[in-house]
């Protein structure tokens, strides 16, 4: 996943006093139903786990979207570098994908 | 190579990278290398944008206690549940270029940065809240479809999220004007009324004429808009007016007419000065819009100061290895 947010003053653990910060920025999975993988769905404030996972049921599941949810922290996702997404991602081996191999109509489905 | 000639490098690099995104049609993604500029027009259109949404319960809210019925009632409280979501899916975005969401409060609380002026109108009757449905939400599903092919990821995903909700909003809306035209004269006059007090304000939502628009051009060029704000107004008139039609209410333009020409509606000049005047500061609510936000904020600083004490002894109870409550 490439989503990675700048720190930001919002996720300290504690913010300056008077101050509205302090919340940690959590990523938000949903799953649809069962069966399925969990999928990333956005990012909330919140002081907990457990308050995230709670908010999260109100901002991303309102209308049945999902029969799971799980929380991470923000900041425990560590992303792949953009910038090395050519050498880490290339796409020049048609070999690996059954295309690439001419089997004869006369063998059938294959 | 010298350490500025490194970065001189590196961004010549990122911008080539982000001149290519643009023209194969591809997203630009927090991480990717973008111009400032490009940074701060989409944080302040975001920030603005999220702006609206939060405050866009209020005039809505403004109407739960008096909902005509439980039906209508329970509606009415899951489209501005709504709207406090898309606010929250849009300040998420705003975050991912480096923006925290106290930053943009504190932004909107002191007038610095603003949101659509069409929420600085008061909800005078019940057939505001379907004419906000019907006009309102439905000018902003036409800009909103459009910017779900904006450049910007986050900001694209946040909108399909939020155009798929939108929807809902409009068509009750539009119920809502159906039910009031089927009913007693007062109704209908009630109808009537509304959408000649909305009608205005929702084709100035769209923004300043095209030629008028210092924003637009740089933000076609990045793809950042699709589309220009006449453009999308006109879209919205042509949608709009045979929707009246089947209500059977007046739209409050005399100059409204189709052109077969140009195959759309002509139609009148808008109020730009009352535009202006609004988003200054001086529309009908303004000052009750933004004291509102600022009091539920302050009022609900002790519900995230406990929450933030409660998070704050679980995490040393953990580490003291006893058992939370």
């Amino acid at each position: 996943m490439s989503y990675d947010v700048p720190p930001i003053e919002g996720e300290v653990e504690r913010g300056p006093e008077g101050t509205t910060g302090g919340y940690r920025l959590w990523e938000v999975f949903v799953r649809a139903s069962r069966g399925l993988n969990h999928v990333h769905a956005g990012s909330l404030h919140a002081p907990d786990a457990e308050t995230a996972a709670r908010n999260a049921r109100d901002v991303y599941t309102r209308r049945g979207e999902g029969v799971s949810i799980w929380v991470v922290p923000s900041s425990a996702i560590h992303a792949s570098d953009p910038d090395a997404a050519e050498a880490w991602f290339d796409s020049d081996k048609p070999y690996r994908h059954p295309t690439f191999y001419e089997i004869p109509d006369e063998v059938g489905h294959m | 190579m010298t350490v500025t000639e490194e970065a001189a490098d590196r961004e010549a690099a990122g911008r080539a990278r982000f001149e290519a995104l643009l023209a194969a049609d591809e997203k630009v993604e927090p991480r990717d290398w973008m111009p400032d500029d490009y940074r701060k027009t989409m944080i302040r259109q975001i920030a603005q944008h999220a702006h609206s949404e939060v405050i866009g319960q209020q005039p809505e809210g403004n109407w739960i206690t008096r909902a005509p019925t439980l039906k209508r009632k329970a509606i009415l409280m899951a489209k501005v549940q709504d709207e406090a979501g898309h606010g929250l899916y849009l300040y998420s975005a705003a975050e991912t270029l480096g923006v925290s969401r106290d930053e943009l409060q504190e932004l909107l609380h002191s007038g610095r940065q603003k949101y659509s002026s069409i929420f600085n109108y008061p909800t005078l009757s019940w057939a505001d809240i379907g004419a906000i449905g019907w006009l309102v939400d439905g000018a902003a599903i036409t800009n909103q479809v459009m910017l779900t092919r904006t450049s910007y990821g986050p900001y694209a995903r946040a909108m399909i999220r939020i155009c798929k909700e939108e929807s809902f909003h409009q068509r009750q809306g539009y119920e809502i004007m159906l039910r009031l035209v089927e009913g007693t004269e007062e109704q209908r006059a009630m109808a009537q009324d509304a959408l000649d007090r909305w009608w205005w304000p929702s084709l100035a939502m769209f923004g300043p004429p095209d030629a008028d628009s210092t924003h637009t051009e740089q933000s076609v060029a990045w793809k950042i808009k699709r589309e220009t704000n006449d453009e999308l107004r006109q879209r919205f008139v042509d949608m709009t007016v045979p929707q009246a039609t089947y209500l059977g209410l007046t739209i409050p333009d005399p100059d409204l007419a189709w052109n077969e020409e140009r195959g759309h509606y002509d139609f009148g000049e808008i109020d730009w000065d009352d535009f202006w005047r609004v988003i200054k500061g001086d529309g009908p609510c303004n000052r009750e819009r933004i004291a509102n936000k600022v009091r539920a904020w302050e009022d609900g600083a002790w519900v995230r100061e406990a929450a933030r004490a409660h998070a704050e002894r679980k995490r040393r109870r953990a580490k003291a290895g006893t058992r939370s409550i």
